[in-house]
């Protein structure tokens, strides 16, 4: 031991995030990395299948809705478009669903060790976020077959993906820890989840709404995911753009307004419950 | 109020307080609360933490004692930073590890090594850390061939040696252990107590929750008893441990009969209303010095007319050996007849030179003529703590004398000679 004694801190007790952020990032990684080993624990191809598995899927996908159902008839590019739009909701759906039981399954290493609370719904949207890679190099796959033409706007796409990340770990903090309390949160996002996903323009392009309803396309806009996938298909391949399809460039304020405001009040709900959580599981 | 710790103080708390709010009604679905918006939820407090001040220096090992529900364990974890203290600060220097439990993160569907990795990440390593000390870890575990096996495949005492293994790599400053040294075999907590010792020789400060006080004793320089919260005593590990002993049985009512016994299976022939130890002053004892006069005794009431009753006492050790057991059939006049009503208290008084350790009394009152026929019977009514250092490992400590000759040069050729 050396001879100056190291120096004295004061015990903080349990928050969301610490004040050690390597702790924090090793805390999250090691987490995620042992969830992403036991998804495919057991099975002879390993991880192969998480490349396997979305080719196949979508390759179904890709048939039945291009060949089969056309309900994307006079849609440029929409085979690849509603891949695309599936990899991100499924994604948000990943991430929010993951982490609203995060807490309570983790509920031994909570009530075991002192370590930043937000690791535990993280370290889901990490393992979520790693399979969101994997299924767009198998969506690029897809995007080379179908002839799309490479265009600038490619390279802005992580824009649009980060924001997804964003709002998805926010939703997913807050229903983490409303969870914690109130064990309904679980069956009412099943439904919501559900309901979102018909209310989103995924399996049929928005260009279908607007020659339907302008009014219902702002709407169903107003929904942060449905903005980002909207923005994302445009990105990729020229579909309507966001403003395009609200029909107005101050409207957008309304989706960017939702995801902020959702997201900080995640963050802000974690952050009161996290230093009681430990006692409240 | 914020006072810094001086410079060899390893734990400092101050003034620590913590409450649970347990609901008593539990109100976990949103139902309830839109079908009663107005209806607070109700709760029973509970004090786990009352004002606990107390400061350890550094190289100490700190024994924490308490019955169950005391509060040793939320103390433990309120500096472990896992519950949010409500009032005080506490301070710590130098790195913590936390063993609340052993094998925290273990997951039984991934191989050890992967459960190494993570159990060390989660006790404060950083992943490289965590790999540079795999193969010491494994071999210090004895499991070098089991590495990548999946847990789940392993025995539970290889579970443990593991996730012992990982907790000795840590090499914090400052370890708080809750209790993971209960599990085990005696090799293993043998194991686990030479390697305390040797984290203490090398200066590192230990905070020790444990129900043992032979451990306490043995193991700790000072410690603390806690009592529904509040520091009962705090000082010499010893003394605190004789406290804890009082404490633990003063609540229990005493040392008397205990009512969930099966007292009186027998023929009804006599009632015992009351086992009990005395110690060396004659009060019931509760903790028995090593060495002094006590007496085993039991209070009868007979229920029919007898002629020469035997009156029968055991104790047992924790192990439930039988260590000592007397009759008065040895005895000359203890015999006689007893009418119904009659009320005797009989008993056998000799020096303790039991072990250090808990025992239990079990007393018999039995026809005479060596057919075990039961009058009245009360096993295991009564129990004591003997108290003592001198921890040898056997059953009884008999007062002896140890000599080592020391061989003349002379003496030693003729046993060569006698032997040779």
């Amino acid at each position: 031991m050396s001879a100056v004694p190291a120096p004295a801190y004061r015990v903080q007790g349990p928050s969301a995030v610490g004040g050690d952020p390597r702790r924090f990032w090793n805390l999250a990684r090691t987490l995620a990395a042992t969830d992403w080993k036991v998804r495919f624990y057991g099975s002879a191809l390993g991880y192969v299948w998480s490349l396997l598995r979305p080719l196949m899927l979508f390759g179904i996908v890709y048939f039945v809705f291009s060949t089969v159902v056309k309900a994307g008839a006079g849609v440029r590019y929409y085979g690849v478009i509603l891949l695309l739009a599936m990899i991100l909701y499924f994604y948000f759906v990943e991430v929010t669903s993951g982490a609203v039981t995060s807490m309570v399954d983790r509920e031994s290493l909570l009530r075991k060790v002192g370590f930043p609370r937000a690791v535990v719904p993280l370290a889901v949207a990490l393992v979520a976020t790693m399979s969101l890679a994997l299924n767009l190099v198998v969506l690029a796959v897809f995007i080379v077959l179908s002839g799309v033409p490479p265009r600038w706007t490619w390279l802005a796409l992580p824009i649009p993906f980060l924001l997804l990340a964003v709002f998805a770990t926010g939703v997913g903090m807050l229903l983490s820890a409303l969870y914690v309390r109130y064990r309904d949160v679980r069956p009412i996002w099943e439904v919501v989840t559900q309901a979102l996903f018909y209310a989103t323009p995924v399996l049929y392009p928005i260009e279908r709404v607007i020659d339907h309803s302008q009014t219902l396309a702002t709407i169903a806009l107003c929904n942060p995911v449905a903005a980002i996938i909207q923005e994302s298909r445009h990105l990729l391949t020229g579909a309507p753009s966001v403003t395009a399809a609200l029909g107005s460039t101050a409207l957008l304020a309304v989706p960017i307004a939702i995801l902020a405001g959702v997201t900080w009040l995640g963050l802000h709900v974690f952050d009161r419950m996290a230093p009681r959580a430990a006692e409240e599981l | 109020m914020s006072r810094a710790p001086a410079d060899d103080v390893a734990v400092l708390v101050d003034g620590v307080s913590k409450t649970f709010r347990l609901p008593r009604e539990q109100v976990s679905t949103l139902k309830e609360r839109v079908l009663h918006p107005t209806r607070r939820p109700s709760f029973d407090e509970l004090r786990a933490l009352r004002d606990v001040s107390f400061e350890v220096r550094t190289g100490e090992v700190f024994g924490i004692v308490g019955r169950n529900g005391s509060g040793k364990s939320t103390l433990m974890k309120c500096l472990a930073g896992i519950y949010q203290a409500d009032a005080g600060e506490m301070w710590l220097r130098g790195r913590m590890a936390p063993f609340i439990e052993l094998g925290v993160g273990f997951n039984p569907d991934l191989t050890a090594h992967d459960n190494v990795l993570i159990n060390a990440v989660m006790l404060g390593l950083t992943p490289d850390e965590a790999r540079t000390r795999y193969a010491s870890i494994m071999d210090f575990a004895e499991l070098h061939e089991f590495a990548e096996l999946k847990l789940k495949n392993y025995s539970s005492g290889m579970q443990v040696r593991l996730a012992f293994s990982v907790m000795v790599h840590v090499d914090a400053d400052l370890l708080l252990i809750d209790e993971v040294l209960a599990v085990g075999d005696a090799a293993f907590q043998q194991k686990c107590y030479d390697v305390l010792s040797r984290s203490r020789d090398d200066g590192r400060t230990i905070l020790l929750v444990t129900h043992d006080m032979d451990q306490v004793q043995r193991f700790c320089d000072r410690a603390l008893l806690l009592e529904r919260g509040r520091i009962a005593a705090i000082g010499d590990a010893a003394d605190v441990a004789r406290g804890y002993t009082n404490v633990n049985f003063a609540t229990a009512g005493h040392l008397g009969v205990r009512p969930d016994l099966p007292i009186g299976e027998g023929d009804d022939g006599a009632h015992i209303a009351d086992v009990f130890i005395q110690d060396a002053t004659g009060q019931r004892g509760v903790a028995l010095a090593q060495g002094a006069p006590c007496a085993l005794c039991m209070r009868v009431r007979f229920q029919r007319p007898a002629t020469d009753p035997i009156f029968h006492l055991s104790l047992t050790d924790a192990q439930h050996r039988c260590v000592f057991a007397v009759t008065s059939e040895w005895g000359d006049g203890l015999g006689g007849d007893f009418a119904a009503g009659d009320v005797v208290k009989a008993g056998a008084s000799f020096d303790n030179w039991l072990a250090p350790g808990r025992y239990e009394l079990t007393a018999q009152v039995l026809h005479p003529g060596g057919g075990g026929h039961v009058m009245a019977r009360a096993e295991k009514a009564a129990s004591a703590i003997v108290t003592g250092s001198r921890a040898g490992g056997g059953i009884v400590d008999i007062p002896h004398g140890f000599f080592v000759e020391r061989h003349t040069e002379r003496t030693a050729a003729a046993i060569d000679g006698a032997t040779g």
